[in-house]
């Protein structure tokens, strides 16, 4: 009798051990394969999302926050479909398009996607450059501290440092909690304003433009190719799909964090400044620059390092989708673990965007107002184009094999796609011409 | 026949660019998409041709109003 309860007990810890080192091993090679999603998912936060969300906080107040959490599960199932067709083919999405669809679209979306790349990295940029400006700093030290920074975490020559440095810079993009708290908001009232879905003022134009505002900043082109691309050049496996997966899921909780943080802090800081319309609205850096003035230095320097760090780590994941693309298009060398000597194309035309990019920011009197109207515009030609295909491919059984769209799957992203498809494209015309819908 | 001779001559000047060659390689490769095309995947395709016609159309509208003095409008 003693003996067998002593069994049992041993049993028991036998099996407590044997789980406890079965969860401390997936721990590890979660830690070993988490990158892609939590990047791709941080950097959508970048310099253009940064402002937007400002100007919700200004605009709205704590009321869209519901919304926000809301794009969380969306971006979420988008960025998931790349995870299992990078893991499965092997290929980025650039590569993909090409030899599911052919040359045309596959011309047509590595063109769309290399222009609108470099644009959106003049964007990033220009939040830089405002962001340090708060600083004193000049907009060409910015340039050039911006390019040694780069240039040195590719260089490395090894697809893990490089990861492990851009996460480093995404861990600085949570500064925007601190300063939520640094705020001091009512927490009741956020919760209480915030939680409860409400369309403040009702259904207006101005409401409408910053909803499809936020869905714009959430959801971008350049996301699906790069999650894509890295989940390749980290070299993932369908058994370790689960695993990017969680990956994806964690970078969407932050990227929601982060977005309803800046929000709560913007609107605690500045509550009765007023906007009246959407066109001219305030950027980050001169929201920082006022809070400075007005009410915090400590909450200005945060955001103003907050929004340096979002233009330096969407400029970092957007210059490389760029590489990885033209390298997939044109078969050159395209691994962040080869030397510069094995991939001279794929890092000159890292090099190149970067430095043409930073390059127009300097120029005095450059169409910045203009290339930022752009960005939104052209990427709504490449988004519908890039999130259908990836539909269409994830239900080929032939590409796919038993990694395709569930029904469920295809319920949910069909949904979303197409959701994401009328609201940017309402968002684009509206930018185009603006007061429209009011 | 003489302009033939010409025209068959620029034609060997650009094939022979490394640049021109290549993207015909490329093209050449991805000529037969992977893709079955069903109904579904031919509507679907139909719908991109459509929808950026649509919003080129678009862009060149608003290019010709800022030509002619009108703003560029506002932006986030």
């Amino acid at each position: 009798m003693f003996g067998k309860k002593n069994g049992e007990r041993l049993s028991f810890l036998a099996n407590f051990y044997y789980r406890y080192r079965k969860i401390i091993r997936a721990i590890q090679i979660y830690l070993i394969l988490a990158g892609p999603g939590i990047l791709v998912m941080v950097a959508d936060n970048d310099a253009g999302g940064i402002t937007t969300y400002a100007d919700t906080g200004l605009k709205f107040g704590y009321n869209l926050i519901w919304f926000l959490i809301l794009l969380g599960p969306i971006a979420y199932f988008v960025q998931e479909m790349t995870v299992r067709l990078g893991a499965v083919t092997k290929h980025g999405h650039a590569e993909a398009i090409f030899s599911s669809f052919g040359w045309f679209w596959g011309w047509f979306s590595f063109l769309d996607l290399s222009i609108v790349n470099w644009l959106t990295l003049i964007t990033e940029f220009i939040g830089m450059t405002t962001g340090l400006a708060v600083f004193g700093v000049p907009p060409v030290l910015t340039v050039i501290v911006v390019i040694v920074i780069m240039a040195v975490m590719i260089l490395s020559g090894r697809y893990w440092t490089w990861e492990k440095i851009a996460l480093i810079f995404a861990c600085i993009n949570l500064i925007y909690i601190p300063l939520a708290f640094v705020a001091s908001p009512n927490w009741g009232v956020v919760l209480r304003n915030g939680i409860i879905p409400n369309l403040p003022g009702g259904i207006n134009g101005t409401l409408f433009f910053f909803i499809m505002a936020n869905i714009g900043t959430t959801i971008a082109p350049w996301m699906i190719f790069f999650q894509q691309s890295s989940v390749v050049d980290k070299g993932m496996k369908e058994k370790d799909i689960p695993f990017g997966k969680i990956d994806t899921l964690v970078g969407a909780i932050f990227t929601v964090l982060v977005a309803v943080f800046i929000i709560v802090a913007i609107h605690a800081l500045l509550p009765d400044v007023i906007i009246s319309n959407t066109t001219n609205l305030p950027d980050a850096g001169s929201v920082a620059q006022s809070i400075i003035q007005q009410h915090s230095r400590l909450a200005g320097t945060l955001l103003a390092i907050g929004l340096f760090d979002a233009g330096l780590l969407g400029a970092i994941c957007i210059s490389i989708t760029s590489s990885w693309a033209f390298g997939e298009v044109f078969g050159w060398a395209h691994s962040l673990n080869q030397k510069v000597r094995e991939a001279p194309w794929f890092y000159g035309m890292y090099f190149f965007a970067l430095i043409t990019a930073g390059g127009v920011v300097l120029i005095p009197g450059a169409p910045l107002a203009l290339i930022t109207l752009f960005v939104q515009v052209i990427a709504v030609t490449l988004l519908p184009a890039a999130l259908v295909f990836l539909i269409l491919i994830l239900n080929n059984s032939e590409i796919m094999g038993r990694y395709k769209n569930t029904l469920l799957d295809n319920i949910i992203s069909l949904g979303t796609v197409g959701m994401i498809i009328v609201l940017s494209t309402l968002y684009a015309i509206s930018t185009l011409f603006p007061g429209l819908f009011g | 026949m003489g302009n033939n001779g010409i025209l068959n001559g620029w034609k060997e000047k650009v094939d022979n660019i490394g640049f021109v060659r290549q993207v015909r390689e490329i093209n050449k490769k991805y000529a037969t998409p992977k893709v079955k095309m069903t109904p579904m995947v031919k509507y679907a395709l139909l719908f991109l041709r459509i929808y950026l016609i649509v919003l080129v159309l678009l862009l060149g509208f608003k290019f010709f109003t800022i030509i002619h003095g009108g703003s560029i409008g506002g932006s986030p």
